[in-house]
């Protein structure tokens, strides 16, 4: 017969009716799945009992796939079918992926994301990442007796629309139904228990095997926003092997070594790395192929002494994301560490002087993700009292939409809670248009061409009017997953036009980093271009009003003196409008039009006399 | 009259509540639900109501409303593995009749 969990007072399903829910969480290097039972947050274990699944995958001639450590252990004999870290492909192009060279892989560079030639046929990384969350799927299935109604998966904050889009695409092809997408130190908070806590800020240090996430997070009114985010996309554990291994290399005098040996060495560094965080020294012994014999006593104030400068490297992108917040290391509440590498007691001790506190460490580093996407996953498939416990995520990134002049105007801005929507009006530049283009660009930067453009649409068969009466309402609308979607409507003629934003391929985690600390570097700049921009704008639509009248009533209501001077300011402005002075524009712009005052005087008498003729007084004063 | 746990669901049991952190004890009971007539409870106990009946076995107190025990009684509660799935496994000396998946009988 079935096996019976305890649920929560008065929360007993009906047979049949277990809605089962699990946490995923999808990392670069390896993947878990979670799930609460008898409410209690665990991970779920495979057959041979190891929480972890690589998040390697490698495909057979015959069409078979391996995933998880099967994968893993041939990936040096097979490396061209072997993906590994596939999470760094996820939404992204060919150009955005880089040092391809390095990477044994056969790209294809397909539009929207990168693409990968195996020996099993050409695979997208959604193709990839779906293998490791069906195994996911499976043994959950296995575990708890029954179909899921869903999941709850993980990704970075810092992920933008395509990588999060391109997870959920993963999730259906594994036959996962998403309930959230959720943010990874989100749901390390929510794991520790930190969403009951009372309001305050807290830090999130997660340093995993290949890559350092610093996140801050301010938790109010059960709304995790994230203040910032920073890290190093090339900083993990995986360093301080290397730093073990080259020191093995200098104390022994040994110099180059052959894949065989480099591996072997590499793999000796780990155990010594991971003996080290309960031992005070450990023994490093090896046979190389050359016959040599290494054997190396290491200590931990060895190993701490020779990775100070990799634990010194977290340090900077912590102080930058504090900035960013505008906070201090006193205003930080708690601090939260994941990934395993934040074992090693020097980085412990490295965080805990930083922050003048003690870490959180008591939950497994390795699984602190995933419990805390199970506890979200069991709120939101209604196995607990939703009403208890709400919580909302934010937008990593300002959205806005291009306006004239190539200017971003930002209509839903960062860290904005989802879901939401909001709405801004707009209107037609120019006499009788009839239609609108919308350009959807997502950062933080002021000018269009320096934030990432997202989606285009057209919005058609606005009625003709005098420029500036349209009324055209644009609509921003993120779902609780981060995902975007922009309606306009003409307000008088009701005329519709909408997209989903399936962004072609995304930011990479560089270019985030990048924008989000250019839009800060360069906000000077911004400001000179924004106003040079209005400037230019503004000039443009005085020179197209002035020369419509000339063409109209010109030469009847100016004497030929007149016409000159206006001409001439005309001919100035326009010769200003190649520069980049703002301030020379906007002079130019104003002589222009102390030079139209008596004629536009003169338009102005004129059209009341022409309104007025035929009507009688008594008439206007009604 | 009465109900059991066996040494192992007992234990589990306390170890579920000491990581909860509150309850009192284990509710059991059954209700008319599911498409075999009956269907188990199973749930944490904040607090025992007045005409709850208690019975302590192993060290854990179960809590069965007077209704619920002529279906369960003499029952007894393991908690058992089977592959990858782990849980509590009700045998019950008065059901005539199950469904295929056993959560749901008949008395």
């Amino acid at each position: 017969m079935a096996l019976l969990q305890i649920s929560e007072p008065g929360l007993s399903a009906a047979p049949h009716q277990h809605r089962l829910a699990v946490g995923i969480d999808l990392g670069t290097t390896n993947s878990l799945v979670a799930t609460v039972r008898n409410s209690i947050s665990l991970v779920l274990n495979d057959q041979d009992g190891r929480a972890l699944l690589p998040s390697v995958v490698r495909y057979l001639p015959d069409g078979g796939v391996q995933v998880g450590d099967v994968a893993q252990a041939v990936q040096s004999e097979d490396p061209i079918n072997t993906i590994v870290s596939v999470k760094r492909f996820m939404g992204r192009g060919l150009a955005d992926v880089g040092d391809v060279a390095n990477m044994p892989y056969r790209f294809v560079d397909a539009p929207g994301m990168v693409q990968l030639r195996t020996v099993a046929g050409v695979k997208s990384p959604v193709e990839v990442s779906a293998e490791i969350l069906n195994v996911l799927r499976v043994r959950a299935e296995q575990s708890l007796g029954g179909e899921l109604v869903g999941a709850v998966i993980t990704v970075p904050a810092y992920f933008d629309d395509a990588q999060r889009q391109a997870t959920k695409d993963a999730a259906k092809l594994a036959g996962v139904n998403v309930l959230r997408l959720l943010n990874e130190p989100t749901a390390a908070a929510i794991a520790y228990g930190l969403d009951n806590a009372a309001e305050g800020i807290y830090a999130v240090y997660d340093l995993g095997g290949g890559t350092f996430d610093i996140s801050i997070l301010k938790l109010s009114k059960g709304v995790f926003e994230v203040l910032a985010t920073n890290g190093d996309s090339a900083l993990g554990g995986d360093d301080f092997d290397h730093r073990i291994y080259c020191g093995l290399l200098e104390k022994n005098k040994l110099s180059a070594l052959g894949a065989h040996d480099t591996r072997l060495l590499l793999t000796r560094a780990r155990a010594a790395k991971e003996e080290l965080t309960d031992h005070a020294e450990t023994r490093i012994t090896a046979m190389l192929s050359g016959g040599d014999l290494i054997d190396t006593l290491l200590t931990q104030k060895d190993f701490h002494d020779m990775t100070l400068n990799l634990v010194a490297r977290t340090m900077q992108p912590m102080r930058r994301a504090l900035r960013d917040a505008e906070l201090s290391a006193d205003d930080i509440k708690g601090v939260v560490m994941v990934g395993g590498s934040t074992r090693m007691p020097q980085v412990q001790r490295a965080v805990a002087e930083f922050f003048k506190q003690t870490p959180l460490t008591n939950l497994d580093p390795d699984k602190v993700v995933a419990l805390g996407a199970a506890i979200q996953a069991n709120v939101l498939a209604g196995n607990r009292n939703a009403d208890e416990w709400l919580l909302l995520d934010v937008s990593p990134l300002s959205l806005g939409i291009e306006t004239m002049g190539g200017l971003t105007e930002k209509i839903i801005p960062r860290n904005s809670t989802i879901p939401t929507a909001r709405a801004q009006e707009f209107t037609t530049f120019k006499d009788g248009q009839t239609a609108m283009s919308i350009h959807v660009v997502q950062g933080e930067r002021e000018l269009v061409s320096d934030c990432r453009s997202l989606a285009r649409f057209e919005l058609r068969g606005i009625p003709p009017m005098v420029a500036g009466s349209a009324r055209i309402r644009v609509t921003y609308q993120i779902d609780a997953d981060g995902l975007l979607s922009v309606s306009a409507r003409e307000q008088s003629s009701g005329v519709e036009s909408h997209i989903v934003v399936k962004p072609s391929y995304g930011l990479s985690d560089a270019e985030i980093a990048q924008m989000l600390q250019d839009s800060g570097r360069h906000a000077h700049d911004d400001m000179r271009a924004r106003a040079l921009r209005e400037q230019q704008v503004e000039a443009n639509q005085l020179l197209e009003a002035v020369s419509n009248a000339l063409d109209q009533d010109g030469n009847t209501l100016l004497n030929e003196e007149q016409k000159t001077r206006i001409l001439a300011a005309m001919g100035a402005l326009r010769n200003e409008l190649q520069g980049t002075d703002h301030l020379v524009i906007k002079r130019a712009a104003a002589q222009l039009n102390d030079a139209t005052v008596t004629y536009a005087q003169a338009r102005m008498d004129k059209s009341v006399s022409h309104a007025l003729t035929g009507q009688k007084i008594s008439e206007l004063d009604n | 009259m009465s109900v059991v746990l066996t040494e192992t669901a007992a234990k589990h049991v306390q170890n579920f509540l000491i990581k909860r952190g509150k309850g009192v004890g284990l509710r059991v009971g059954v209700r008319t639900s599911g498409c075999s007539g009956m269907a188990y409870k199973l749930e944490f106990a904040d607090s025992a109501n007045v005409e709850d009946l208690q019975f302590v076995s192993n060290g854990v107190t179960l809590l069965i409303d007077p209704q619920s025990l002529p279906y369960i009684d003499g029952m007894e509660l393991d908690y058992t593995r089977e592959g990858l799935n782990e849980g509590f496994k009700f045998n019950n000396p008065n059901v005539k009749d199950a469904c295929g998946c056993g959560e749901s009988f008949t008395v």
